[in-house]
Parts: structure tokens; C-alpha cells; sequence
């Protein structure tokens, strides 16, 4: 499953890029994508796993960059 | 400036404010020596944490969350341990400087943030072509609705000022629609009932009823957007290396940062506070957000900006790769010419009239659909009448005969007119030449011939001044006609009647060359010059795929060339490519303007901390400063030079 959020804050590109390869790293990620230029996040993984990564990209955003939070809908 | 912003800004001024009451107090005169510098110390202390307090509670979150090396805790030591130096004997007192960074720092922070807010909002408004609503008539009234749900098929109206909101064929009104957005063409284009429409034009006098063809995730606008959304994931080598560059830079300065604050003092007995003073400016430099930033900020808004003029450039790395072009391969037809037959003279014997030529020819080609009958009909203005047309039988490849008004008319080539045994003369015009002839007796012939593209000349004018060096046209038609346009474009080389395999054979072969060329000079594969394919997408997608670059025609071109190409113009005019060159070479010299100035200050606060010959306001430049000049710098990759 493939899923676009949307991010609200502010974040550099520094900061998306090691989110993005922290995400990456996450067992049954197939691609992670953080684009601090359009403030979009785009997840797809694995169907079963797919709410439980959501929760933990959104934990890994939190750690690195706590000021920019994932709007998941 | 948004409310966040807006209050850190407020909240620097208060500390400013602070910070410099504080410094105009004389407390040396109030109170004795040691004490002093303690009351100064608890002073400083308050506009510091007032500016600062989000940066050091952030710092500790990150400690917490396992991120020691981010922006926040860096800063956090800095300041930190420009407040602590106090508590070493011998060092000059450094409150008002720890406090000043922490301003100063934050000061850089906001106006960063200000700008890629700013630049983000302009890529936004750029991209803001997607209409959010479609009207339809339900139960007499017109209501908006989601252009998600409505069906393909269904008729949607668009009322003057608003945007198509959907690929369609217009079935009511006539108006006159701004393409700007879709080509970077100014001039307003015409439109009435039968007329396909694409979704993103602006509809400037009529309302227009539009049935639609498409989805709207399937119409332009939809795809575009897609597209140049997209174009941010496919990085540019540049891009790429500057992020594998940041993984490595930081920890290395914060490693020379602390070797730097303890062996000299540790080993040399040198004076703790000096060396410690130097390795927190190695600290403060050892962010990479000048460059991270910067450097896909370009890329971006580099896309962005050709968007804007009808080029749609599918990631970074295509960019990149076109400022290397020195060689570019145009397809001829449909690419320089418009691909479309017409009737370019009439040449009639004398005495007779070349509309009759041009009529009689019309009526005996009259149930034909070959494209050279086509633009027979389309030259021939007036009516047909079909009820004096007798006989027609067409004549393998050669032409037609048929009884007009009783008279025998034979339309056709060389051949067919000796068939007949005609006495006929060639033309002097390269082209299809169909002769004509009246009852056995020849009254002239038709020159048809795929007419050049208007601007075409100027494209490879364009191309020759921005320092291409060879342009070369491929196609399958015959050598004659290939030698014309070439000579008249200004062309340095053509290759006819290619098979499209052949095409693919003959861009390798450039290819090959370069690499040869590249490689007796000692260029990296990375560095050498590019070959381009510029085609409209009729059998070029294995082409398009093959060359450095592939620039398909949008308009005209089929999806399978899209889909193939790397960039594509939206409007079909060739000139474009030098426009998106030149975009794509001035965002490279941007890019690198970025990399080396950053690089550049850095170093050089690193080194001359090294001989303690900077300060901590240096350092402090060298990180904010720098990031806030080069995001400036970046945001000029988006401004596009109308024609």
C-alpha cells in the first residue's frame, strides 16, 4: 500500500533526509519518501504492517524534527 | 510570515531589546571585581534563555530520543560552553557573546525558515493550476462539484475567468482560452464547438459547455502536477552527493571539534579556555543546512520554472544532464516540421487558371482519405460536388483517375503520367510533386510538403549561441527533402530514410563518440558531454529512452513517448529546448555557486579558528548566515526569462 501525508511545521533538509533513511531502515518498508520542499511524506509498505509503521514513521518524525508533525487523517 | 513566525520574532526583539540594556548597564562601576563578572553571568542569562529556550529544549529532546549531533545540541554546547568559559580562570569574559550567538542564531533560524516558507509558497502558487471544482447542470442548475467524481463523458461548463478543470471536446460557445499555464504561450488561443480542450487553460470571454474524455487523475493538469511533484524524488547526482557529503562532514568537524578542545590543552598545556573556545566554533560550523537545502531548493525551483514555460522536466538529474548537452538530435518530422501535409504551390501551365488545376485535382481525389488528398480538399476552398464525379479508380501508389464533369482527370506522380503517356516536367520545389492532367492533355502540377515549424530556425539558432555545438536531424524521408529543411534550418548534419532501428543506431553512435572523446581526455562518464533526442513520440520512445536525454513533444505526441521521455514541451515548439538549456545550465551554475560558497566560508571559519583568529560570531555566519544567502540565492533557479 502506497499513502501520501501531508506535513505541517517546518523541517530541513538535513532533517528529512535522515528521517527518510531512518524510515527506510524499518522492517517491511518498501520505500519512504520525506520531500521538505513540498512538506509531503509518502509511505508504501507492506499491507499488515502498514498502520503499526505509520505509527513508528510518525514516532522516528518526532525524534528527529519535533516540530514538524505528519497530518495523518 | 506565519504565527509561529511570527512569535519567535517577537520574542528576539524582547531578548534584543534586553541584551542591549543589559550591556549599556555599568554593573563594573556597582559592584567589585570577581562579583562582577557573576552578576553579569546571571544577567545575560535572561534575554540568552529567552531567545534560546526552544533551541535548548529541543536539545535535550534530542538527547533523549537518541540524536546527538542535530542542529539544536550543537548550538545548545556553543552557547553553553561560552557561558561556562567563565568558570576558567585567565579566559576574557564571553556572557554577552554566548547570549549573542544564541540571538544571532536565531535571527539566521527565522529568516531561513522565512525564506523556504516563501519559496515553498511560491512553487505552491506556481503549481496552484489544478482547478478544485466542476460545474455541472443538475435539475436545470448549475452546481459545483468535486472534478474527482465527475464521469468521463459527462458535460461539465466552464464560465469566463474560471479554469477547464477536465480534459475535453467542446460542444457549446466559443471563446478564447489562455494556454499560459499548460505552455508559456501569452497569446490566447481560439476555440469553438468540436475543439478539444486540455484541462489547466484559463477561459477568457465565452462560457463553453465541455464534454469530457478523461478523468480528472488523467487529464493535463492532473498528469503535470504528478509530474513535476515528482520530479523532487529523482535526485540530481549533485543532490545526492551533497547529501552522502553531509553524512560524513558533520561527525568529522564534531571529531576535530573536540580533538581540537582537549589534546593541545591536554598535551601541550596550553590554555584551556582558548582551545575549548576554538573547538565550539568547529561545533557551529559542523551543520551542513546551508547545503541541504540549498542545493534541492535550485533543482526545484529550476523544474518549477520550466514548468511555468511549457517544459516539463521529470527530475533533477534530467536537468543536470541538459546543462551538459553539446549535442542535440532533432526528429524531423513532427519535431521541426509540423508533420502534417499541405499544399504548398500550384503550379499551372500557362494559360490556365492553377484553381482549376486545384479543383479538378480536389474533385477526382474527392473520395480518398490518404493525407495527400486530405490537404488537396483542405487548398481546395470550394465546394465538391460529388454528383460529377464517375469512375474513380485508384491507381496502386501511383495516383487517381477519374471522370469529372465528363472530362477524364488524372491525379498522380511521374509514373502515372507516363503510364498514360502524358508529357509532363519536373518540379523545381522539393515535396510530394502530383501532376495533373485534363482529357490526356497536362494543365500543371501540386507541390505538397510538410511545412517547417515556425520557429524552428530560431530553435537551432537558439541552440547554436547557448554553446551547442552539433545538431543533427534524423528522419525517414528522403534524402532531397531531408537536405532542404536541414540547409534551410541551419542543421549540421542529417541522416534519411532511416528505419526507426536505424534512428536508434545513429544517437548510439553519438553516444559512442562522446565516450570515446570523453575518455581520451580523461572525463568521467559523469562529465561528459551529452547527446539530447528531440522527437514527437511516432515510433521514437525506444530513441527518446536510448539518448542522454529525451524530450518528446507533449502536445502532439503519443503517451508512450511521455511516458519515455525525460522532458517534455508542452506546446511543441522547438525553441523551447534551448529556453529549457539555458534554465537547466543556470540552475547548475546556482547549485554550484552554493556548494562552493558554503563550502568555501566554512572552511575558511574552520581554519582560521584552528589559528584562533575567529570568533564565535564568524561561526555563527558560516552556519545561518551562509544557509540564509544561499537559499537566496537558490530561490533565483525559479525566475524564467518570458520570450
Amino acid at each position: 500500500m502506497r499513502k501520501v501525508y501531508k506535513l505541517e511545521g517546518d523541517i530541513c533538509g538535513n532533517c528529512a533526509a535522515k528521517i527518510q533513511d531512518k524510515i527506510n531502515k524499518l522492517d517491511g518498508v518498501n520505500s519512504a519518501k520525506v520531500n521538505f520542499l513540498t512538506l509531503k511524506f509518502t509511505l508504501d509498505a507492506d499491507d499488515d504492517k502498514f498502520d503499526d509503521l505509520v505509527k513508528q514513521s510518525v514516532r522516528i518524525f518526532d525524534d528527529i524534527e519535533p516540530t514538524c508533525t505528519v497530518l495523518v487523517k | 510570515m506565519d504565527t509561529r513566525q511570527k512569535r519567535t520574532r517577537n520574542r528576539i526583539a524582547v531578548a534584543l531589546v534586553l541584551f542591549f540594556i543589559i550591556e549599556l548597564l555599568p554593573i563594573d562601576s556597582w559592584f567589585a571585581s570577581p562579583t562582577s563578572v557573576y552578576v553579569e553571568f546571571a544577567l545575560f542569562l535572561v534575554p540568552y534563555l529567552i531567545a534560546g529556550y526552544d533551541v535548548l529544549g529541543r536539545a535535550v529532546h534530542g538527547i533523549l530520543h537518541g540524536q546527538v549531533l542535530d542542529e539544536n545540541f550543537l548550538m545548545a554546547i556553543a552557547t553553553i560552553g561560552a557561558f561556562a568559559l567563565v568558570f576558567f580562570p585567565n579566559s576574557s569574559p564571553h556572557m554577552a557573546e554566548g547570549a549573542a550567538v544564541m540571538l544571532f542564531y536565531q535571527v539566521g533560524e527565522l529568516f531561513q525558515s522565512y525564506a523556504v516558507g516563501k519559496s515553498r509558497k511560491s512553487i505552491a502558487a506556481m503549481m496552484d493550476i489544478a482547478p478544485d471544482y466542476a460545474n455541472i447542470t443538475r435539475d436545470g442548475e448549475l452546481v459545483q462539484v468535486d472534478p474527482d467524481d465527475v464521469a468521463v463523458g459527462s458535460q461539465i461548463v466552464v464560465k469566463p475567468g474560471e479554469r477547464i478543470p477536465i480534459d475535453g471536446v467542446i460542444v457549446e460557445g466559443s471563446s478564447q482560452l489562455d494556454t499560459a499555464a499548460l505552455t508559456g504561450e501569452s497569446v490566447p488561443r481560439v476555440v469553438e464547438a468540436g475543439a478539444e480542450v486540455a484541462s489547466g487553460c484559463v477561459n477568457l470571454t465565452g462560457v463553453l459547455t465541455i464534454r469530457t474524455t478523461k478523468p480528472f487523475g488523467e487529464s493535463t493538469v492532473s498528469r503535470i502536477l504528478e509530474l513535476v511533484e515528482n520530479a523532487s524524488e529523482k535526485k540530481a547526482r549533485t543532490e545526492n552527493f551533497i547529501t552522502r557529503f553531509a553524512r560524513y562532514y558533520t561527525p568529522i568537524v564534531v571529531g576535530a571539534a573536540c580533538a581540537i578542545a582537549i589534546l593541545p590543552p591536554l598535551f601541550a598545556g596550553l590554555s584551556w579556555a582558548s582551545w575549548i573556545e576554538r573547538g565550539l566554533i568547529f561545533l557551529v560550523v559542523s551543520c551542513p543546512c546551508a547545503l541541504v537545502i540549498s542545493v534541492p531548493l535550485s533543482f526545484f525551483g529550476g523544474i518549477g520554472g520550466a514548468s511555468r514555460v511549457g517544459v516539463l522536466v521529470k527530475g533533477g538529474n534530467y536537468l543536470e544532464t541538459l546543462a551538459q548537452v553539446d549535442t542535440v538530435v532533432f526528429d524531423k518530422t513532427g519535431t521541426l516540421t509540423n508533420g502534417t501535409f499541405n499544399v504548398v504551390a500550384v503550379h499551372a501551365e500557362s494559360g490556365i487558371d492553377p484553381d482549376l488545376v486545384l479543383s479538378f485535382a480536389a474533385h477526382a481525389e474527392a473520395y480518398s482519405d490518404h493525407p495527400i488528398a486530405l490537404s488537396i480538399k483542405a487548398a481546395y476552398a470550394g465546394p465538391i460536388d460529388e454528383e460529377h464525379i464517375k469512375d474513380v479508380r485508384e491507381q496502386s501508389g501511383h495516383g487517381v483517375k477519374a471522370q469529372v464533369n465528363e472530362h477524364t482527370v488524372l491525379v498522380g506522380n511521374d509514373k502515372l503520367m507516363e503510364e498514360c503517356d502524358v508529357s509532363w516536367h519536373p518540379c523545381d520545389l522539393t515535396g510530394t510533386i502530383l501532376h495533373v492532367s485534363l482529357d490526356g492533355d497536362y494543365i500543371g502540377h501540386i507541390v505538397i510538403a510538410d511545412v517547417v515549424k515556425e520557429d524552428a530556425a530560431r530553435a537551432i539558432e537558439a541552440l547554436h549561441e547557448s554553446g551547442v555545438k552539433k545538431t543533427v536531424m534524423l528522419t525517414g524521408d528522403r534524402a532531397e527533402v531531408a537536405e532542404a529543411v536541414s540547409t534551410r534550418l541551419g542543421i549540421d548534419e542529417y541522416h534519411a530514410q532511416l528505419l526507426p532501428q536505424q534512428k536508434v543506431e545513429v544517437v548510439e553512435q553519438l553516444i559512442d563518440d562522446e565516450q570515446k572523446r570523453a575518455h581520451e581526455h580523461g572525463q568521467s562518464e559523469a562529465k561528459r558531454r551529452k547527446v539530447a533526442f528531440v522527437g514527437d513520440g511516432i515510433n521514437d520512445a525506444p530513441v527518446l529512452t536510448r539518448a542522454d536525454v529525451g524530450i518528446a513533444m507533449g502536445a502532439m505526441g503519443s503517451d508512450a513517448a511521455i511516458e519515455a521521455a525525460d522532458i517534455v514541451l508542452m506546446d511543441d515548439k522547438p525553441s523551447r529546448i534551448a529556453t529549457a538549456v539555458h534554465i537547466a545550465r543556470k540552475t547548475m551554475r546556482i547549485v554550484w555557486q552554493n556548494i562552493i560558497f558554503a563550502l568555501g566560508v566554512k572552511f575558511a571559519v574552520l581554519i582560521l579558528a584552528v589559528f584562533g583568529l575567529a570568533n564565535m560570531w564568524m561561526a555563527v555566519f558560516a552556519d545561518v548566515g551562509v544557509a540564509c544567502i544561499a537559499i537566496v540565492n537558490a530561490m533565483r533557479s525559479m525566475r524564467v526569462p518570458k520570450e
